[in-house]
C-alpha cells in the first residue's frame, strides 16, 4: 500500500507530517512526502502520478476546510476518486464531521495517538467515503 | 531503581556531590554573573536591576484588530510587543493572491503595504516600546516598513528598538517561511543586519532561533548546537562584508525554548552562554564584552502543551516561566494554555502574562542571579551539556557545515528522526505526559474537546483586500514602478538592497510586488524533501 503525505497551503510546520510518514514507513507502507507549501493541484497530480492508495493531508494553519475540499474535488474531477483522503493537524473537533462530509475517509484531530493513525491508514482501503 | 535519562540522553544519578566537580576551574568556567564567560548570566545583578521583558506573541486579523489587542495587553502591564504575521505576509503574498485564500489574518496579522503597519502601530509610541517582528523570509521589507512608521512618528533612528527575527537558516529547517534559495536568502539577512547596525544602533537585526528547531523535534543539546552554528554562520557572513565583529555582534540576540526538564534547560543555557562567549572571543576576536553575551528570549514551546485537559497547560506554563527565569532569560514569552488547539484567546493571553508576573513578583526566582549556580547537579549537568553541544556542533561540521546541512536537507532529516524518536517514547510511556500517557482520567477525552476556539472571520480577508485595492488606487503608480525596477536592478548586482526596499515600501509598493521583483532575480528555493 502506498501513501502520499502532503502539506497543502502555506503552513510550514511539518513535524507531524514527517512523524506520521516515519510511522507509516515503519508499519510497512510505501511513503512519499510532498514537502511544504504544495497547491491542491500539485498534490492531486503527484497522487495520481505516484499511484497512491491514500493521501494524508497535514494542515495546521486552520485552513483545512477549503484545502481539503479542493483536493477531494480535484481527485474526483480527475477520475481518481478511488484514492482515499485523510486529514490531520490542528483540526477542531467541530470540523471533523464537515471534513467527512466533504469526503475525507478519516480525520485525526490534535491529540490523536500515532498508533490510531497507522490503524486508520491500514483500514483506508476498506473505508469508503 | 528507576533509570532517568534527560532529553539530551544524559543519565541522571540519584545524587550529586563534590566529586562531580572534579577538575572544574570555577573562576575560569563558572565565574560570576555578568563576567566572561557569562555561564551564570550576562548581568551582575540580573533581575534586581532589570526584570525580564514580557513579550507575548500576538497578531491576528486586520492590523486594526491587532492594534487593539496590543493596547489591551499593554494596559495590563506587558511592556513590549511581539508581532505575529499571517502566512501570506510571511511568504510575501498579497491578501488578494489566490494562494492566500483562507489564510488572510488567520495565524497573525495581515500586512500588504506600509498603510497596514501604520495602522498596526497607531497610538503606540515606538520610541518607548520595543517591538519584536516574527518575520524571516520577508524580514527586509517588513522591517523597512517598521522603520518608515517610526520615522513618520517622528522617532529618531537611535531610539528605535526592534527585533526582526530575520533568521532564515532555521526557517529552512523548521517553520518553512523561506522563499528564495539559500544564498540570496542569506544575502537579505546580511543586508538587514548591516543596514540596521549602521543606521539603527539599538535594533537587534537578527534573532537566532533554536526554538523552532527544537519544536520541530531536535534534542536540547541539538537546539543549542544548531543555534550556535547558525549564529556563527551569520557572523562569518558579516565579517566577509568587511564589518568588524564588534560593529554588529553586540546586537545579535537569540530565541530559545525551555519546556523540558527544568535543570536540563538551565544547564543548556549555562553551557550555551559559555560556548558562545568563548566562540565570539576566541574564534571571531571580539573585544567588546557585549559581543560575547548570549542575550536570549527564553520561552515555552507549544509542543509541551496538550489538548487533553488543557487547563493543565497553565500549570506547565508556570514551570516553563520558572525554568526561563532560572535560565537567565532577558525576555520571556509563554505559550497559552489553548495553544494546542487554537489561536490564543484574549483570556489565555492574559493568564500567560499573569503567569510571568507571578513568577517575577511572588516566586522569588528573580531575587538573585543564577540561584542554581554552585549546585553540584547543575554545575555537573552544565559541563555534561557542554560536551554534548560540542559533539553536535561537530556533527554539523560533518554534514558540511550548517549552510550545507540545510541546503542538502541532512539537518532536516536528523530533526525529523528525533521527532519520531520522541513520539515513540511518548507512545511507549517512556516520556511521561500527565493525562496523555499516565494518570489518564476516565471519560475525560470527550469533555476536553469541548473548548472555545478562535473563529476566523471571512470579513477580515474582505476588509484587507478592499484596503489593498484602495492603496493601489491612491498611490503614485509611476513611483512604485520606478522603485520596483530599481530594486530588481540592484538585486542583480551586489549592493545592499535595504535602501531600494525602503524606497519601494515608502512608495506603498505591496509586499507581493517587492517579493516578485526579488523572486524574478533570485528564483525560488527547491526544498530537499527528506524525512
Amino acid at each position: 500500500m502506498k501513501v502520499l503525505i502532503a502539506k497543502p497551503g502555506l503552513d510550514g510546520h511539518d513535524r507531524g507530517a514527517k512523524v506520521v510518514a516515519h510511522a507509516l514507513r515503519d508499519a510497512g507502507f510505501e511513503v512519499v512526502y510532498t514537502g511544504l507549501k504544495r497547491t491542491p493541484e500539485e498534490i492531486i497530480a503527484e497522487a495520481i502520478q505516484e499511484d497512491v492508495d491514500v493521501v494524508g493531508l497535514s494542515i495546521l494553519s486552520g485552513a483545512h476546510l477549503p484545502l481539503t475540499r479542493r483536493v477531494i474535488e480535484g481527485l474526483r474531477a480527475a477520475g481518481a476518486d478511488d484514492i482515499h483522503v485523510v486529514v490531520g493537524g490542528t483540526i477542531p473537533p467541530r470540523d471533523v464531521e464537515p471534513l467527512k462530509a466533504l469526503g475525507a475517509s478519516a480525520v485525526f484531530p490534535m491529540g490523536t495517538p500515532l498508533t490510531d493513525i497507522v490503524v486508520a491508514f491500514k483500514a483506508g482501503r476498506e473505508v469508503k467515503p | 531503581m528507576r533509570d532517568v535519562k534527560l532529553n539530551a540522553g544524559i543519565s541522571v544519578k540519584p545524587s550529586y556531590g563534590p566529586e562531580d566537580l572534579d577538575g572544574v576551574d570555577v573562576a575560569r568556567d563558572v565565574g560570576r554573573p555578568g563576567e566572561f564567560p557569562f555561564t551564570r548570566g550576562i548581568h551582575a545583578a540580573m533581575y534586581r536591576e532589570r526584570l525580564w521583558t514580557m513579550r507575548q506573541y500576538i497578531g491576528f486579523g486586520t492590523p486594526a484588530e491587532t492594534n487593539a489587542r496590543f493596547k489591551h495587553l499593554m494596559a495590563h502591564g506587558q511592556d513590549a510587543l511581539n508581532v505575529a504575521f499571517d502566512l501570506p505576509t510571511q511568504l510575501g503574498l498579497d491578501s488578494d493572491d489566490p494562494r492566500a485564500e483562507g489564510e488572510v489574518g488567520r495565524v497573525g496579522m495581515a500586512v500588504d503595504t506600509l498603510a497596514d503597519m501604520e495602522e498596526a502601530f497607531a497610538g503606540i509610541p515606538l520610541d518607548r516600546v520595543s517591538v519584536s517582528l516574527t518575520i524571516n523570509g520577508m524580514a527586509a521589507p517588513i522591517t523597512a516598513m517598521y522603520y518608515a512608521v517610526a520615522e513618520r512618528q517622528g522617532v529618531a533612528a537611535d531610539r528605535v528598538v526592534t527585533t526582526p527575527q530575520n533568521d532564515i537558516l532555521k526557517e529552512f529547517v523548521a517553520r518553512g517561511t523561506w522563499v528564495y534559495p539559500v544564498e540570496p536568502s542569506l544575502r537579505l539577512v546580511a543586508d538587514l543586519i548591516e543596514f540596521s547596525a549602521r543606521r539603527y544602533p539599538r535594533s537587534n537585526p537578527v534573532s537566532v532561533c533554536g526554538y523552532h528547531i527544537r519544536e520541530a523535534g531536535c534534542t536540547t543539546a541539538q537546539e543549542m548546537a544548531y543555534g550556535l552554528a547558525i549564529a556563527a554562520a551569520y557572523v562569518e557572513l558579516m565579517l566577509a562584508r568587511g564589518m568588524t565583529v564588534d560593529e554588529f555582534a553586540p546586537r545579535i540576540s537569540f530565541n530559545f525554548t525551555c519546556w523540558g526538564k527544568i535543570f536540563e534547560e538551565v544547564a543548556k543555557f549555562r553551557a550555551g552562554r559559555r560556548l558562545y562567549a568563548r566562540m565570539m572571543r576566541e574564534r571571531f576576536g571580539a573585544q567588546n564584552p557585549k559581543s560575547c553575551m548570549f542575550r536570549s528570549l527564553i520561552g515555552g514551546g507549544g509542543s509541551a502543551f496538550t489538548v487533553q485537559e488543557p487547563e493543565n497547560n497553565i500549570v506547565r506554563g508556570a514551570y516553563i516561566a520558572l525554568a526561563a527565569a532560572l535560565s537567565g532569560a532577558q525576555t520571556m514569552a509563554l505559550p497559552t494554555y489553548d495553544e494546542a488547539y487554537t489561536i490564543p484567546s484574549a483570556k489565555a493571553q492574559l493568564i500567560a502574562l499573569r503567569t510571568m508576573q507571578i513568577c517575577a513578583e511572588e516566586s522569588g526566582a528573580a531575587d538573585t542571579a543564577d540561584p542554581l549556580g554552585g549546585s553540584y547537579y547543575v554545575e555537573a549537568l552544565t559541563n555534561a551539556m557542554e560536551v554534548l553541544i560540542v559533539e553536535e556542533l561537530a556533527a554539523v561540521e560533518r554534514m558540511g557545515g550548517i549552510v550545507e546541512a540545510v541546503r542538502s536537507g541532512a539537518l532536516q532529516a536528523e530533526v525529523a528522526r528525533q521527532a519520531y524518536v520522541h513520539e515513540r517514547k511518548l507512545a511507549a510511556g517512556e516520556t511521561p505526559k500527565v493525562a496523555v500517557n499516565c494518570h489518564v482520567g476516565e471519560g475525560a477525552a470527550e469533555a476536553d474537546r469541548d473548548v472555545a476556539l478562535y473563529t476566523s472571520d471571512a470579513k477580515v480577508a474582505e476588509a484587507q483586500v478592499a484596503k489593498l485595492a484602495r492603496v493601489r488606487r491612491e498611490r503614485d503608480g509611476r513611483a512604485v514602478a520606478g522603485a520596483l525596477r530599481q530594486l530588481g536592478d540592484e538585486a542583480r548586482g551586489t549592493a545592499n538592497l535595504m535602501p531600494a526596499i525602503v524606497e519601494c515600501v515608502t512608495a506603498y509598493a505591496t509586499l507581493g510586488e517587492i517579493n516578485r521583483a526579488l523572486k524574478d532575480v533570485f528564483g525560488e528555493h527547491k526544498e530537499p524533501v527528506k524525512f
